[in-house]
């Protein structure tokens, strides 16, 4: 079956930097990719060249099989990362002037009960919280009831619940059968929303897959933290695990989660306030580059 | 160019310049102070050069010639020098060829000019003219209108575009069906009409306290207000085609609105100044422009006199818009 969207090969070059280098990508009808990595790794770029905003150096884009004409921009909706909007506009002026770009648009009215803009309609879109704003912003991207959705590291800045509240309004999104393409840096975002994620870094994916697969694929551990200060500063291994020392924690990766415990404990290492989890994405990306996420 | 695209980037832009207080009123009164200032520091027109027109080459010597604290200008045409000093802009016009001069019977200055010709022996013959005085503010106001509408013009096109284009509001817009077409017709629309509504509210206003003179049509008037803005909004559009940065923008367009006040007439006349800085003079908009308006309102031209100004101005406005559209990009 044919992708709604494609993209082969995709390089962006910069004087010096190659921002983007050789990616590919499938994006199925109806589903949620993620493009996950660190500020700098080329999600952003990579986006951007797939809306139409910047020109690729090299690299296919096709959108039903087809490369991305005018067309596209009647049924793509975009939130941006960084947008300002007009000076002196209020919120539903904001909503009444983009809907008159657009041939097919949605109801206004639904658009601002979906995404809860009631109370400040009439507030200028210069005083609006963070939250608010990308609320407004995301009822731009929706208003021309885009087949494909794009959304910039949409809860970027925002608080715990802000940005939970707008996990909830994508969830209701997802719901209807829209394409979304999300880039983030939220490990945690990306596992909630995402059936597909792609991990970026320096330009390039270098994994790929539901977040499932992904820590199936790359981890059959388990991942035991203590308190360092527990652990001899002699400590450097430890029959076949991984160590990590991450702030005032130590970092076990095991495979085999009996015989670590046997090992620690031999070793006169205290197990109180120990912790054991299944690895998350966070795990992965360090595992996959040797940094962190959040660097 | 789909119109409905076009009229709401036109009403969004409206919108936000009207809700603007600060810069709205700043559009207004500065002109309006301006006027008044002059209106009030330049009862009558003190001057402190007198100016003689002089036409022909003197034969032998002329002690008259050698005043000082006189201002000679060769000049070639009699009757529109005539007519210069009917409305005070010449104190004296002299025909060294035919031995004659022109006073205004009005002109305390041309009276004192006759005394001192006399004093020097002239001997020669004098023609009266008479007509009401330009002042100060009369020749200025034309002057004070294209300085606003050049400030208007530029920044309120070349700054805010690329203010935009810095805060991300360009790219939302790219993103969107809106063509640049649509979009950069729909500012070019919106600060037009701006312009002139502020204009006329300026003259109305000014004319209120002032009274100034006005003897040719409203419509010619208009026209060359309309062409005037259009000229320099499209020379707005140039600076605002590629450059993101606000600060480098303001350095152009003040590197460009300078200049053009210094050189256009607007504060005084350039008659008597090089020839190089009058023919420089003509390559800037607000030069035809302040000498269009100028024409109309003070002599009563009509469109046929000011035809080149017209022309003009409608060709710099196309020549400006072609480059600044073909140049422009979103990012």
């Amino acid at each position: 079956m044919q992708a709604l969207l494609e993209v082969r090969e995709l390089v962006k070059q910069y004087r010096e930097i190659r921002a983007v280098d050789g990616i590919t990508l499938r994006i199925e009808r109806g589903s949620c990719v993620g493009l996950l990595g660190p500020n700098g790794a080329g999600k952003t770029t990579t986006v951007e060249m797939i809306e139409g905003i910047t020109t690729p150096s090299s690299g296919e884009i096709l959108f039903k099989g087809a490369p991305i004409d005018e067309e596209f921009r009647q049924c793509a909706g975009i939130m941006f990362q960084n947008t300002a909007l007009q000076e002196f506009i209020t919120v539903s002026e904001i909503l009444t002037l983009f809907q008159r770009f657009y041939q097919r648009t949605r109801p206004l009215d639904e658009l601002i009960e979906r995404c809860a803009l009631h109370d400040f309609l009439t507030r200028d879109v210069q005083k609006l919280s963070g939250g608010q704003r990308q609320r407004l912003l995301l009822a731009v991207a929706l208003i021309n009831d885009p087949e494909i959705l794009f959304l910039d590291e949409p809860t970027t800045g925002l608080d715990p619940q802000a940005r939970r509240n707008f996990w909830q309004l994508i969830d209701d999104i997802k719901a209807e059968q829209k394409t979304i393409v999300l880039t983030t840096h939220y490990m945690e975002e990306a596992y909630q929303l995402c059936d597909e994620i792609a991990i970026l870094d320096r330009g390039r994916i270098i994994a790929q897959g539901s977040p499932e697969q992904l820590l199936q694929a790359h981890f059959k551990n388990s991942v035991i933290t203590l308190p360092l200060k527990q652990v001899p500063e002699t400590l450097h291994h430890l029959p076949g695990v991984i160590l990590q020392r991450r702030n005032s924690q130590l970092e076990i990766h095991s495979g085999n989660l009996n015989s670590s415990m046997r090992s620690l404990l031999d070793l006169g290492v205290s197990l109180e306030q120990m912790q054991v989890r299944s690895p998350t994405l966070e795990d992965l990306f360090l595992e996959l580059t040797g940094h962190e996420l959040r660097a | 160019m789909k119109l409905q695209r076009f009229f709401a980037a036109f009403n969004a832009r409206n919108r936000e310049f009207l809700r603007d207080r600060t810069a709205l009123s700043w559009n207004i009164l500065l002109p309006v102070m301006i006027v008044m200032g002059f209106a009030f520091a330049f009862t009558s027109d003190h001057q402190e050069l007198f100016k003689v027109g002089v036409i022909g080459e003197a034969q032998g010597k002329q002690e008259f010639l050698a005043i000082r604290h006189i201002q000679f200008i060769p000049v070639t045409d009699t009757t529109s020098s005539i007519s210069k000093v009917e409305r005070h802009q010449l104190d004296m016009l002299l025909d060294l060829t035919q031995q004659r001069y022109w006073i205004n019977q009005t002109s305390a200055n041309g009276y004192i000019l006759e005394q001192l010709l006399r004093g020097s022996g002239g001997g020669l013959s004098r023609q009266m003219v008479s007509g009401q005085e330009i002042r100060y503010v009369d020749w200025l106001i034309p002057g004070v209108l294209g300085m606003n509408l050049m400030f208007s013009s530029l920044f309120g096109v070349g700054y805010v575009i690329v203010r935009y284009r810095k805060n991300g509001v360009l790219k939302r817009l790219k993103a969107t069906p809106l063509t640049p077409f649509e979009f950069l017709s729909a500012q070019v629309a919106s600060r037009l009409w701006l312009i002139v509504m502020v204009a006329s509210l300026v003259y109305l206003s000014t004319d209120l306290f002032v009274g100034f003179q006005m003897h040719g049509s409203y419509l010619t008037l208009l026209l060359v207000l309309t062409l005037g803005a259009l000229s320099m909004i499209s020379l707005g559009l140039i600076i605002a085609a590629r450059i993101a940065n606000e600060e480098v923008a303001n350095g152009l367009l003040n590197m460009l609105s300078w200049p053009m006040m210094l050189l256009s007439g607007v504060w005084f006349s350039l008659e008597g100044s090089p020839a190089i800085v009058q023919q420089l003079a003509l390559l800037l908009p607000l030069t035809h422009f302040t000498e269009a308006a100028r024409a109309v309102m003070i002599d009563g031209a009509g469109c046929w006199d000011i035809r080149w100004h017209l022309l003009t101005l409608a060709g710099m406005a196309a020549l400006f818009m072609g480059i600044g559209a073909r140049t422009f990009r979103w990012e």
